[in-house]
């Protein structure tokens, strides 16, 4: 399968990304590992005229502390982010989670923004940074806006994001302390999540139970009551009208979110 | 547009269509026909070749992205007097494939993974070959060819004879 033709530019800055998309707007789709991208255009779901490169840009690569927040990259690639001692040590759910997205070659290729921007509402890390209570930092024509996990997914595929702004950066708060569990239940080797829960901190976030990532509020409400795991988690589906196909239906879904969050809130990993 | 880059130890200078995925271009530019397509989804992983060391799905890369970096495909593991490296080695020793074609990116995939765990246990080389299907072995004759090429196959010698 091949991609429908396009023009490509490479940037060599972020402040050259936001010029280009500034020059070729709705026609243009920003680049970095493709691993969402390249697989839409090849099916030809997305024909972008202009390929913006910024996988060379190398200000929006790298991790970093920053107060009490860690400060990652959009550009950061999954293997980097699931390797870093940083993370791993300040935020072992998000590297959990990043060495569950996909395989090891598509680590060594996907970003952890290009991931959050695609907004796939059963991917792996828009759930985890909502389990965290992260955001995002936005860069466009009138500078670095900051938007929280909460307000960041807005739909299926759809975020806060402008055509002519850039996901440059990722925050997340530092609590190498904090408990955390993940849940992603799969049938088949690097599939997305049938239903997915990362919990942290008493937050409680589900992957493939809507049209974006959604918080748990009723197993959260529940917890902050003085519930237990088991009581709370049977609210995870309170509210969900998750969608159906030849993996699970729309009860199924709901059943599983119930036993996955609790696994997730007695902290197991799987 | 124009793209230089390494290709098994080769420098590379081509003209290339910015569509142009990188697969193609090593099976019909370069002629290397080593990396399959497979599934062409990024799913099979008979395409992985090594970008910069380390393992990609060659289906899923734009040729252009590729560009200024170095590949290397399962050609490029034997040396020039014909020796296989200690995967592929491994691979053969171990009946580690039927029908073949999953076998490039295979050994591109265990050379990758050992180069990033060296020492790997079963359980390490099963969840590090995640990437690529085998349709054919039930993959117990895979696992054992990466262990044997780590020298952790348990009972086996360390040794590969060249």
């Amino acid at each position: 399968m091949i991609p429908a033709t396009f023009d490509y530019e490479v940037a060599d800055s972020a402040a050259h990304a936001l010029a280009l998309l500034a020059e070729h707007g709705d026609d243009a789709k920003l680049l970095a590992g493709g691993h969402s991208l390249l697989p839409m255009m090849k099916v030809r779901l997305a024909q972008p005229a202009v390929l913006v490169d910024i996988a060379r840009v190398g200000e929006l690569a790298g991790i970093r502390s920053d107060g009490d927040e860690l400060v990652i990259g959009a550009t950061t690639r999954h293997a980097d982010v699931a390797g870093s001692d940083l993370v791993r040590a300040e935020v072992p759910l998000l590297a959990y989670a990043a060495a569950q997205v996909g395989d090891p070659q598509i680590r060594h290729r996907g970003t952890i923004g290009g991931s959050l921007a695609h907004a796939d509402p059963s991917a792996d890390l828009p759930m985890t940074l909502l389990a965290l209570g992260g955001s995002v930092e936005i860069s466009g024509p009138g500078g670095v806006r900051t938007v929280a996990a909460d307000d960041f997914f807005v739909g299926p595929f759809e975020t806060a994001l402008s055509p002519d702004e850039l996901l440059s950066a990722v925050r997340v708060p530092r609590g190498g302390e904090v408990p955390w569990g993940y849940q992603k239940f799969v049938r088949r080797a690097n599939d997305w999540a049938i239903v997915g829960v990362a919990a942290y901190d008493g937050r409680v976030a589900l992957a493939s139970m809507g049209g974006t990532p959604l918080r748990a509020t009723a197993v959260e409400e529940a917890l902050r009551g003085g519930a237990s795991a088991a009581e709370a988690a049977a609210h995870a589906a309170d509210g969900t009208s998750p969608g159906y196909d030849f993996h699970a239906d729309s009860e199924y879904r709901k059943h599983l979110a119930r036993v996955l969050t609790k696994r997730a809130l007695q902290g197991e990993r799987g | 547009m124009e793209i230089k880059l390494t290709v098994n130890g080769t420098a590379h200078s081509d003209e290339v269509e910015p569509r142009l995925l990188l697969v193609h271009y090593l099976r019909e530019v370069c002629g290397l026909r080593a990396a399959n397509v497979g599934c062409d989804t990024t799913s099979c992983g008979a395409c992985t070749v090594l970008l910069d060391g380390e393992s990609v799905k060659s289906c899923t890369v734009l040729a252009v992205q590729a560009n200024g970096r170095s590949v290397t495909t399962a050609e490029g593991l034997v040396a020039e007097d014909g020796t296989m490296s200690a995967v592929q080695q491994a691979f053969r020793e171990n009946h580690g494939l039927q029908c073949g074609f999953c076998t490039p990116g295979m050994v591109m995939a265990a050379t990758s993974l050992l180069a990033e765990n060296p020492s790997p246990t079963e359980q390490e080389v099963r969840e590090g070959l995640e990437g690529n299907f085998c349709r054919c072995t039930g993959y117990h004759n895979i696992v054992r060819a990466v262990l044997a090429a780590a020298g952790t196959l348990p009972g086996a010698s360390t040794e590969v004879d060249a």
